[in-house]
């Protein structure tokens, strides 16, 4: 019987239950329009892979428990000292030294708003997100950067403001748990599995 | 990195002068099962050695190393495919290595192969580059591009590249675009042009006699961008041989090509436009700080450099390469260009990167007709005619051979045999396309100089390629 790939890191090792591939038959590909003959063959493969968040899975758990952390570069030699990195990320871009985290959800609620946005009517293969899709860059005061995400409710405007709104029910651990909404969104409104 | 020392800064230089002896390529389409991977390269590399009067084995004595852009392994599901490819040319026991850089690949191949003589370790290298991109249905093509993006910040949205671009663009549309129908035309005018031209090349898959209208009421993929505003998906292959003087002198001896001197620059930018920070725009020679003083009060959000609006990585390729070369102004220096119009929007966000029009402009370079192989509203030679091979919107983009493919065809005007290449009605007939009744001659007349810009999705690398006649170089030590 199968069962979905599972991983768990113990004693500094990765250990691996379940099935992580399947195979599946190869089929002839044959030109229709000459005789049938064999042009090739299809290769189908399915495959999980292993991903570690190494030093930004404190960020990505952080997103189920209703936190957006940042990051700050605090090297007083550094030209960017002060600079709040959102993205996340672990180490200055200038001087390299480890930034410390910082939790910005509080800033998030009260200044981020739309720098630029798209609304997307197609996708990849693997998207689960519902199309139209609509991608947000968000800007926020005093953070170098601008966060891409996407809008789960309402229409995006440049200049709208909005708010985080995180998936802390059935968390997917991935950067979806992060979503936006206008920021006079009532609680009652956002969809199932999202709380501010 | 905000700022720059002046280490950072230095203006590039070759250590000898490095030449373009041929170039070659394969037909390209959407999907060519009947052709391994391995038989578009050849089919280049023969093209190559024919414009040269040579045979493929008289050329590949001459090779030293071979340098091969392959953008997506998984796309062909091959690691390794250059080894692969290299095999098949009987290239072995050559040194070789695969280069990747997104949508730049192509550039960044030949950026490798030019150092590689300019620095004499070689006096003659093979440039390839290709990219098969038929082997899965649209969709996984769709992920597999987007796994091209930051695969935790960006690619488990929607897994489509388009998206994480068309932001940026959204970004322009509003700003320096100030969402008006008439730059919304001008747009479509884009698309009308490129696909237009590629009915004159017989290598095209894109060609197409489309009005503005059609443009606008073609599907919608992300608002402003339709269906018709986007690149083509390929397959097929495109190569270049780059030397020192004497062996480009001695492999043109019997050809009609003249060998053409080359530099190839990069720049580069985040890789998840989400990172960019604020800076100064790097000038290039034609403009000055203060001409750019106001620019947030001409266009409202302008004013964030290089913000959204803009590619830093195609700023910093035309720093690099017209210091290097004594460019000044490119719409005077140059006589024909070739750019990465992955969308009609990022060829105008091009324009300005690349100095042809000042930031916030670019749209007049269309407008004016000066982007035309003949002006529409004076009839008379465009300023600086821009794809006329009909470029990624037109004529393809296999990725790993696009940056190739557009220095092949900015060469064939400066060689003086576009017509000779694309009207060939062989060429038409071998490749199962009929050449047009109303085909057209798009050489342009007395071209010495050349540009052509190599790009990566959004904007993480890119090259830009200078080929200019010997006889007519603008700084004599470069």
């Amino acid at each position: 019987m199968s069962q979905y790939g599972q991983v768990q890191v113990k004693n500094n090792r990765y250990k691996f239950r379940g099935d992580f591939h399947r195979l599946e038959q190869h089929m002839p590909i044959r030109d229709a329009d000459n005789g049938w003959k064999l042009v090739g063959v299809t290769k189908p493969r399915d495959m999980t892979y292993v991903h570690s968040y190494g030093g930004e899975a404190v960020f990505f758990e952080s997103l189920s428990q209703g936190k957006l952390l940042a990051t700050k570069c605090e090297n007083p030699d550094c030209e960017a000292n002060g600079s709040v990195f959102q993205p996340f990320r672990i180490y200055c871009p200038d001087c390299l030294s480890k930034c410390a985290v910082v939790d910005m959800t509080e800033r998030a609620e009260k200044t981020a708003q739309i720098h630029t946005y798209m609304v997307c009517t197609r996708s990849g293969a693997f998207n689960v997100l519902d199309k139209p899709i609509r991608f947000i860059n968000v800007e926020f005061e005093n953070v170098s950067t601008i966060l891409f995400s996407y809008l789960l409710v309402g229409e995006p405007v440049i200049g709208m403001r909005v708010r985080p709104v995180f998936k802390v029910f059935n968390p997917t651990y991935t950067i979806l748990d992060l979503s936006w909404v206008p920021a006079d969104t009532p609680a009652e409104s956002l969809p199932e599995g999202f709380a501010f | 990195m905000i700022k720059f020392s002046d280490q950072q800064l230095k203006t590039p230089k070759f250590m000898r002068p490095v030449y373009l002896v041929t170039a070659g390529q394969s037909k390209y389409d959407r999907a060519i099962p009947h052709k391994r991977t391995e038989e578009l390269c050849i089919d280049a590399f023969k093209m190559a050695a024919e414009l040269l009067d040579l045979t493929p084995a008289e050329l590949k004595r001459y090779i030293h190393t071979c340098y091969y852009g392959h953008f997506a392994d998984h796309f062909g599901d091959q690691l390794l495919g250059e080894a692969v490819i290299h095999d098949r040319l009987g290239l072995d026991p050559l040194g070789n290595v695969g280069i990747k850089s997104g949508g730049a690949t192509g550039g960044s191949t030949l950026w490798e192969a030019a150092k590689a003589v300019a620095s004499g370790y070689s006096d003659c290298v093979l440039a390839m580059g290709w990219e098969r991109m038929d082997e899965v249905p649209t969709d996984e093509g769709n992920f597999l591009i987007a796994s091209a993006a930051d695969r935790d910040w960006e690619s488990p949205m929607g897994q489509i590249y388009t998206g994480y671009y068309a932001v940026m663009a959204q970004k322009y549309w509003q700003v320096f675009g100030k969402a008006e129908a008439s730059f919304r035309r001008t747009l479509a005018e884009i698309s009308v042009k490129h696909h237009g031209y590629a009915r004159f090349n017989p290598f095209a898959h894109g060609a197409m006699k489309i009005t503005v209208d059609d443009v606008l009421m073609s599907p919608m993929v992300a608002d402003p961008l339709r269906a018709l505003d986007a690149c083509l998906m390929s397959v097929g292959a495109a190569c270049a041989i780059i030397c020192d003087e004497p062996t480009a002198m001695e492999l043109s001896k019997n050809s009609k090509n003249k060998p053409l001197r080359i530099w190839v620059t990069a720049g580069s930018h985040t890789l998840r436009p989400a990172d960019r920070r604020n800076m100064a725009i790097p000038l290039l020679p034609n403009e000055t700080a203060s001409q750019y003083k106001n620019l947030g009060k001409e266009f409202p959000g302008g004013d964030r450099y290089p913000g959204f609006t803009g590619f830093l990585a195609a700023r910093v390729a035309a720093y690099y390469g017209y210091r290097m070369t004594g460019v000044v102004d490119p719409t005077e220096d140059f006589d024909v260009i070739e750019l990465h119009d992955a969308f009609t929007i990022s060829d105008v966000q091009t324009y300005e990167d690349i100095g042809v029009r000042p930031y916030g402009h670019g749209r007049d370079y269309v407008e004016s007709g000066d982007c035309y192989h003949t002006n529409p509203h004076t009839g008379k030679p465009g300023k600086l005619p821009s794809n006329l091979s009909g470029g990624l919107i037109g004529c393809m983009h296999a990725v790993g051979a696009s940056g190739i493919m557009q220095v092949f065809e900015i060469a064939t005007h400066l060689w003086g045999r576009w017509a000779e290449i694309h009207g060939d009605k062989n060429r038409w007939q071998e490749f199962g396309r009929t050449k047009p009744a109303d085909w057209t001659d798009l050489q342009v007349k007395g071209a010495k100089r050349a540009l052509s810009v190599s790009h990566a999705g959004v904007g993480s690398h890119v090259t830009a390629t200078i080929l200019m006649d010997p006889d007519h170089l603008l700084k004599k030590d470069a």
